[in-house]
């Protein structure tokens, strides 16, 4: 099954997100991941979802979701003309400095940031596609992870006329 | 003006006549301003659930919204097997419930329920009223909403204090859907392509829905069907849609279908499905259905091209207009069919299966056919679920639009007799008869007190088989005669039930009784219940069972 990303721009107000994330549910489509936030527009809020499916079951999911009235428009972005990042804050077990100095010089070479340290963790900021994520997660289990916090992806086609809502 | 006022005045610009409803302490502010309207006619049911279903049956009869209103809490829960059944067969409902005081939500106050969270995947849209400013609006839209696009039901839930407080309020306000958009036009290029394949097949046919009586493209159905000389099956939901006595009628295919339109429509070559979703029980064996067939898709619902079926050609627009512009099409082409072998194909095969003649024996079946042969043509039968249903759907040949009302969908036991309570009062001038069973009507029949007070007169014919006949033809056909808890053993008896109401209440021994009580009952001006005694044995046939394709059919025990 492949991951697709689809972006709703939705009305911004209280009880979208339980119609959204209620037609998931009662059509039994999964979703990996959903991060919320204001767009571009006042009162208009823009949901990212990444989801798992056969093409049939994306072409339902797009059409249940512009079918619900509160759903102003839905687009599938194409992951080679998209930027798309996720942001994860990742508390890592560094009892000794050993530790402390591996997992930074792995923290530098994916790019990312230590933005707070203790006496026996470093917390990580790290940005970037689902799959790098993934990756530096893994390495970090080495060390052990204390707590982990991801959004979700966001995403935006690189297409300037892609996705522009009438006001 | 107080939020109850704005309320009605905004449901009376938008053409109320009607509500069917309840009272209850969170909408007692509306009630009371409903106390001195003379405009709107509230009719106090027995039951919210029968508030909803009369609605619903209303709204099916006039193809316009139906409004019913219930209190919060059990109130509004009682509202949501009507809500779900309008969902399921597009029916414009409005629901309006109260709710309570804005500073109680949320605190698990006395009767207060989250109707929007309960309701949000059995209504087209919901809304909870925060301000009397907006009531104006909101009612607007609810309308516009339930009955534009494919119809659906739209709940309003008003808290008491916003139906106490007071503020300006504008009825001319603009209303503004950025996110509801229906497609009613079709796209030319697909009408062509349409045209293309029609013209072309050789063993074409029309699957009618319920989108064809939601559009009322009843003239532009008819229109096609002759033109191209091509025969007419329908969905349950679309029975009617056709005159059921026109040589190209078929009937309907599915589960219970008539046996010549199963066959006819696994014989197609390509088949022009209008206003339909392709249900379970329409397909049956869904991977079987009509397979090599090339299927055009009319529907006004984008969501319903490719949900359950691949589409060869999918056309997203209102029905009417879409069968229109077939049509235009075809004329301006020039193109007229003539009685191709496939038509005497279907002749033959509607002859072999024709079954009008009415036998001696009190059955369903009979009882079914012999109500058709009394009742005049513009009279409104409704049904409840089960085997009167599927009897109905067989041998009661419907012969005008939207006068076959039933819950096909949601399937709801006890629809019936408060939709045919919600018939009468839309058309009090024609004969309203709801076929029951008695397992339905016992579901709802404490709204034969409505029926007598409010004075509405419809015929309840119970074909009375002491069960759950549906479920027992199944525990006969699949568990092996283990009929686990589907007999009812005959209690009570109707006759008094009826008479305890103040209702005429008749028993039946003979089709000839039976004939003479249809007679009388039809012509009364107050409500009939006539219990007719049958088999529990007598099973609905043919049968496609399920996980079977539409071919393999049982026709006889």
């Amino acid at each position: 099954m492949k991951e697709y990303i689809l972006v709703a721009i939705v009305e911004h107000k209280p009880g979208v997100l339980y119609k959204v994330s209620n037609m998931f549910r009662r059509r039994n489509f999964n979703i990996e991941s959903i991060a919320v936030g204001p767009s571009e527009i006042k009162d208009l809020a823009r949901m990212t979802i990444t989801v798992k499916g056969d093409e049939l079951t994306i072409e339902q999911i797009i059409k249940q979701l512009q079918k619900l009235i509160d759903v102003i428009k839905v687009s599938k972005l194409d992951p080679n003309k998209s930027v798309i990042r996720e942001l994860a804050l990742i508390k890592v077990n560094t009892p000794d400095s050993k530790a402390k100095s591996d997992v930074i010089n792995y923290a530098n070479i994916f790019r990312s940031r230590i933005v707070d340290v203790s006496e026996d963790s470093l917390t990580i900021e790290i940005t970037g596609s689902s799959d790098k994520i993934n990756a530096f997660i893994e390495l970090m289990r080495i060390y052990g992870i204390k707590e982990l916090a991801r959004t979700g992806a966001v995403a935006m086609s690189r297409n300037f006329k892609s996705f522009k809502i009438e006001e | 003006m107080s939020g109850s006022l704005a309320l009605i005045e905004a449901l009376k610009k938008q053409n109320v006549k009607i509500i069917f409803g309840i009272p209850g302490g969170a909408i007692l502010p509306i009630y009371d301003a409903l106390y001195d309207e003379r405009d709107i006619r509230h009719i106090l049911m027995r039951h919210e659930q029968c508030a909803a279903h009369a609605a619903d049956g209303y709204a099916r009869v006039k193809g316009e919204p139906g409004i019913c209103m219930a209190t919060s809490g059990p109130g509004a829960t009682n509202l949501v097997t009507g809500i779900a059944t309008a969902y399921m067969d597009s029916s414009p409902l409005i629901a309006i419930t109260g709710q309570v005081p804005t500073s109680f939500i949320g605190k698990d106050s006395f009767q207060e329920v989250d109707i929007i969270g309960i309701t949000t995947p059995i209504t087209k849209y919901n809304y909870q009223i925060r301000n009397v400013k907006d009531i104006p609006r909101i009612i607007r839209e609810a309308f516009y909403i339930a009955s534009t696009g494919r119809p659906g039901p739209v709940l309003i839930d008003v808290p008491k204090d916003i139906q106490t407080d007071i503020d300006d309020v504008d009825f001319n306000s603009e209303i503004k859907i950025r996110g509801y958009k229906p497609n009613i036009d079709p796209h030319p290029l697909q009408i062509k392509k349409a045209v293309d394949l029609i013209i072309n097949a050789e063993r074409p046919i029309i699957l009618a829905g319920g989108g064809v009586h939601w559009s009322r493209a009843y003239d532009e159905l008819l229109k096609l069907a002759e033109l191209l000389m091509a025969p007419v099956v329908t969905t349950f939901m679309g029975k009617g849609a056709m005159p059921e006595n026109h040589p190209l009628c078929l009937g309907c295919i599915g589960m219970h279908g008539r046996v010549e339109a199963n066959e006819s429509i696994m014989m197609a070559d390509v088949i022009l499905a209008v206003g339909v979703r392709f249900s379970d029980r329409t397909t049956c064996k869904v991977s079987d259905f009509c397979v090599n067939a090339k299927i055009i898709h009319i529907d006004i619902d984008p969501s319903e091209i490719r949900k359950n079926i691949p589409a060869y050609l999918p056309i997203v627009a209102d029905a009417k207009k879409a069968l229109k512009s077939i049509i235009d099409e075809i004329i301006y082409r020039g193109l007229k069919k003539e009685k191709s072998e496939w038509f005497k194909k279907i002749e033959m095969i509607k002859k072999e299966y024709s079954d009008n003649e009415i036998k001696e024996e009190l059955t369903g079946i009979n009882a079914v056919k012999l109500l058709r042969k009394v009742l005049p043509e513009d009279s409104i039968v409704t049904t409840e679920v089960g085997q009167n249903q599927m009897w109905a759907s067989l041998y009661f040949k419907v012969l005008k639009p939207r006068t076959f009302i039933s819950s096909g969908g949601l399937g709801t036991m006890g629809f019936g007799f408060p939709a045919a309570l919600g018939a009468k009062v839309a058309k009090p001038e024609v004969p309203v008869v709801d076929i029951a069973g008695d397992g339905s009507f016992l579901m709802t029949e404490q709204d034969l007190a409505t029926s007598i007070v409010e004075n509405i007169p419809v015929v309840v014919m119970i074909l009375n088989n002491s069960s759950l006949g549906m479920v027992v033809q199944w525990q006969r056909l699949f568990y092996n005669r283990r009929y686990s808890n589907t007999l009812l053993k005959g209690v009570p008896d109707f006759v008094k039930l009826a008479e305890a109401y103040g209702a005429k209440g008749v028993r039946v021994n003979s089709l000839n009784e039976l004939e003479q009580a249809l007679k009388e009952a039809i012509n009364s001006d107050v409500t009939y219940v006539i219990d007719v005694p049958i088999s529990s044995e007598e099973d609905v046939l043919p049968f496609v069972p399920p996980g079977k394709n539409l071919r393999e059919i049982i026709l006889k025990r």
